[in-house]
């Protein structure tokens, strides 16, 4: 089997694993409406909310529910023990690797579509004409992808770390910084709406390619090693 | 690569050890494993059975030591090809309890590359859920299945790439006397085509008759290893065995 052949397989076990139990798109989903919820009742009767609050807003909520549902995912895994059965089957590590990847990706992508109409409706969010929406959606792609990159290797490589509920999150944010950053400022720069700012998103864009870029390389790298053996 | 099992004739433990922080769970283990040989692993709980297990398995990386297949040291064989003649029942089913048995057995087969076409994979693993006794309960999610159930299910999953090397960490866990038959008789059928198997049981008495070899570890130390002729061990042999291999140690450290 080729490798998308490996990683196909991959990712239609981990989705249709997801839709049966729907625990984590349920749990992953709600949460992040209630951070948005919440987050729109501090401006209740006071000032509108800034670009810059609603893109913070925005990243906070991915980021926060997105890792709930990481950890989660990588827990099932474990509780069969089957994370195992997968790293000794014939299959390239590679492809283990990039199925996790995308499956985190669909997974943040599910909450990205709670908090976008949240922050559409409840702040009253404007995106602008049509190129800023597509600004916008590759900012959140690959904001979410450079996630994902990182949260799919140290996830899996964690093991039975008897702590690793903590270290995954205090091990993915401080990597997942530069990108959760990038996503921030240039979804402000898309909210802002001016040409200047605009081309400010666009450089944005091209750190989140290389950063994404390098962080999937690293984690090609790096996953066969950390995962393989005791 | 070869897909189907008995592709592996011999594999070698030389001078193994594998220390975790300042414990030492296996000590100079030494061992060959040919072709068709049904080998028992006996020793009290944390003797190391399991760290041998996970060794032979490639999950565990020696401290010391070598492992060869085929006379060759793993380090230098293609991994792809190593995974594809290896298969682990261990403590955990390692299904997804979200599945039904048959997309278990499906997909485990479909990541092995077994079957060929969609058709012929579906016929073998129906095959397989027949031979494991769960016909009935194919399209059922496997978390509504029995303790029994989820090993029977486990226990096909190991079998569905037909492994040249089998290792089976307490199988008869769950298992009833139907059960305990049926994997009696799926062990006796894998030797019969070749494939080297390594159980570690306290069940002796299904166990004798199978094995021609049984080893005992003690402290991470291969202690004993006796043969047999297949289907010439007992039970009471296998006790006796286990209990002069503690009575020489207590004789020695006396």
């Amino acid at each position: 089997m080729s490798l998308l052949g490996q990683v196909a397989l991959l990712l239609w076990k981990d989705v249709r694993v997801e839709w049966r139990a729907r625990e984590l798109i349920y749990a992953t989903m709600l949460f992040s409406a209630i951070i948005v919820l919440l987050f729109s009742f501090s401006f209740l009767g006071g000032a509108p909310p800034t670009v810059e609050t609603m893109s913070g807003v925005l990243w906070v909520a991915i980021a926060l529910s997105g890792m709930l549902g990481i950890g989660r995912s990588f827990e099932r895994e474990r509780e069969a023990d089957t994370l195992r059965a997968l790293l000794l089957a014939p299959i390239d590590r590679s492809a283990l690797y990039l199925a996790k990847l995308l499956s985190i990706t669909l997974l943040m992508l599910l909450t990205a579509s709670v908090v976008v109409p949240g922050l559409l409706l409840l702040f009253g969010m404007k995106v602008g004409p049509g190129s800023a929406w597509l600004y916008f959606v590759t900012l959140l792609l690959l904001g979410i992808i450079g996630f994902a990159a990182v949260a799919a290797l140290f996830g899996a490589s964690l093991g039975r770390a008897r702590v690793r509920e903590v270290l995954l999150p205090l091990l993915v944010y401080p990597l997942v910084v530069p990108a959760l950053l990038a996503g921030a400022r240039g979804c402000y720069g898309v909210l802002y709406g001016t040409a200047e700012s605009m081309t400010d998103a666009l450089r944005w864009i091209k750190f989140l390619l290389v950063f994404d870029s390098m962080a999937v390389i690293l984690g090609l790298w790096l996953f066969e090693p950390l995962c393989a053996q005791e | 690569m070869p897909t189907d099992g008995g592709a592996v004739s011999h594999v070698t433990l030389r001078g193994i050890y594998k220390d975790y922080g300042p414990k030492r769970a296996l000590s100079d283990v030494s061992l060959t494993l040919e072709k068709g040989q049904v080998l028992a692993l006996l020793g009290e709980n944390g003797a190391g059975k399991s760290t041998l297990l996970g060794v032979l398995a490639l999950q565990i990386r020696p401290t010391r030591g070598q492992l060869l297949f085929d006379g060759q040291d793993v380090s230098e064989l293609d991994g792809l090809w190593l995974r594809q003649n290896l298969s682990l029942l261990s403590h955990e089913p390692r299904c997804y309890s979200d599945l039904t048995a048959r997309e278990n057995l499906v997909f485990f087969a479909r990541l092995y590359g077994v079957g060929g076409s969609d058709a012929a994979r579906q016929s073998l693993v129906s095959e397989l859920l027949a031979r494991v006794g769960l016909s009935s309960a194919a399209d059922r999610p496997s978390r509504t299945f029995s303790r029994g159930m989820v090993q029977r299910l486990a226990i096909a999953r190991a079998l569905v790439h037909r492994p040249g090397l089998l290792l089976l960490d307490e199988p008869y866990t769950g298992l009833d006397q139907e059960g305990v038959r049926l994997l009696s008789s799926l062990i006796a059928e894998e030797r019969a085509r070749g494939a080297i198997i390594v159980v570690i049981s306290h069940d002796f008495e299904p166990l004798a008759s199978l094995l021609d070899t049984a080893a005992v570890l003690r402290r991470g130390r291969l202690e004993k290893t006796q043969r047999y002729e297949p289907g010439t061990c007992s039970r009471d042999q296998l006790l006796s065995l286990y209990t002069r291999a503690a009575e020489q140690r207590a004789g020695r450290s006396a």
